[in-house]
């Protein structure tokens, strides 16, 4: 490889790292978010525009919904069970996700803050 | 003198007396003038004449609950009904549309809640009570223990040639009815003319109206889909504890305020918080406008105010409309 393609390679990489494109071969950010009654942890979450994410649910206790229809997110998280969806947000704002499965008197109160910037 | 024809117009007003919703369905000629003359005396030779009736929406009472939003409990639930049993023209029948209870996972506590509720609405005249749950009812356990107190969560029955669909969004601990409860609800109208009243009571808003904060149904465009082909449609709701009116190109919807504490408008408030507490006013925003709890002596009640929310008015057609006010009640 000639010196300027290979410094043209470089470039390429350092762009593609730049701007979040995971390379060929790696995985998405996890964000690990756990369910229980009545609260999301954590109870805000920051995302980039474009990037491609892994969340990972799970419930201490019973299950829950975990709702956003802005961003396609319906999700059921049960008991002993991980729940994973891959999500990429193209539009920046924050967004209010909901626990949709009524799990008691707190119920309303289960929200998470998905904010994308 | 011009003939009238067949046609006639079925009124439903609501008024909002600070007590939940009172709905009068009248037929047209209730009305005064001389073409409402003509068309009463051409009823009574017809053997037509139907009375009017009148019946009241209730919601979100929450018996049990006991919180800052509302330290007061079943105060404005029972104030409603002394009102409503005031009124001058006795409804036929109440609708209760959600949450009568909150929920408690005490043993044997939240049977005892119902039970309370049911002390407190027997205390209503009107001869029919009908109801359907909210998620505080039936959201923790599919519904059952709702069911072996106060009956099926979902149903219909006839009355005065409306007809009044009870449909459950709450029981599958989802805001959803369900693909079961939508074929037996497209079974149930198969039966009706489109010109056919028909009013549905549920609990959650029929449509998107806050799904940030729960308030919808993830099929209410289903449901709306099996209402599309008939023309007289009134939706009833509670849940979100205030007056809410929305239309749309087959329906109305109406919310009633709650019987416990309110929620903001939220178009304006950032977060679904209660209402706060005021205890000047500890009944300002419920359901209910007249009475003034702790009140000094001699303190004269405060008028109740109306107001005038008009239902699905349509035109019926043809004699179709004549046959459904006159079918007798099923209730």
């Amino acid at each position: 490889m000639t010196s300027a393609a290979r410094r043209t390679c470089l470039a390429l990489l350092a762009s593609l790292l730049a701007t979040g494109a995971p390379a060929r071969g790696a995985e998405p950010r996890v964000v690990e978010i756990v369910a229980r009654r009545f609260e999301f942890s954590p109870a805000l979450i920051t995302l980039k525009k474009g990037e491609t994410v892994t969340l990972r649910l799970k419930s201490l206790d019973v299950t829950h919904g975990f709702f956003q229809k802005a961003l396609g997110i319906d999700l059921e998280i049960e008991p002993g069970k991980v729940t994973e969806m891959t999500l990429t947000p193209l539009t920046e704002g924050r967004y209010l996700t909901i626990c949709d499965h009524f799990c008691g008197s707190g119920h309303g109160s289960m929200k998470l803050t998905i904010v994308v910037e | 003198m011009k003939a009238v024809d067949r046609r006639t117009f079925l009124r439903i007003a609501g008024m909002s007396l600070g007590a939940g919703a009172l709905y009068r369905v009248a037929p047209a000629w209730a009305s005064d003038g001389p073409a409402a003359e003509t068309a009463r005396r051409q009823a009574e030779t017809n053997g037509e004449a139907v009375t009017p009736f009148t019946f009241v929406q209730l919601s979100d009472t929450h018996v049990g609950f006991a919180g800052p939003p509302n330290p007061t409990g079943t105060r404005a639930f029972e104030r409603a009904v002394e009102i409503v049993n005031a009124l001058p023209v006795q409804p036929e029948l109440v609708l209760f549309t959600g949450d009568l209870t909150h929920e408690s996972e005490v043993p044997g506590e939240h049977a005892a809640r119902m039970k309370r509720f049911g002390e407190i609405a027997s205390r209503l005249r009107a001869p029919a009570r009908k109801m359907v749950p909210g998620e505080h009812d039936a959201g923790l356990d599919g519904g059952a223990l709702y069911r072996s107190v106060f009956g099926e969560t979902s149903y219909s029955f006839d009355h005065r040639g409306v007809h009044f669909v009870a449909l459950d969004n709450v029981s599958r601990a989802k805001p959803e009815v369900g693909a079961a409860q939508l074929a037996w609800m497209k079974q149930d109208l198969a039966r009706f003319p489109a010109t056919a009243p028909i009013v549905v009571f549920t609990h959650r808003p029929l449509f998107d109206l806050k799904p940030d904060w729960e308030w919808f149904t993830r099929d209410g465009d289903a449901v709306m889909a099996v209402l599309a082909p008939f023309e007289n449609v009134t939706v009833l709701y509670g849940h979100i504890h205030r007056e809410d009116v929305r239309r749309d190109a087959h329906a109305v919807h109406y919310a009633a305020r709650s019987l416990i504490f309110a929620f903001p408008d939220p178009a304006k408030a950032p977060d679904k918080k209660p209402v706060a507490f005021d205890q000047e006013r500890p009944f300002r925003n419920l359901g209910l406008r007249t009475v003034r709890c702790g009140a000094a002596a001699g303190t004269s009640p405060r008028s109740v105010s109306c107001e005038e929310v008009e239902l699905s008015m349509r035109r019926y057609s043809g004699t179709e409309g004549f046959a459904q006010v006159l079918k007798p009640s099923s209730l």
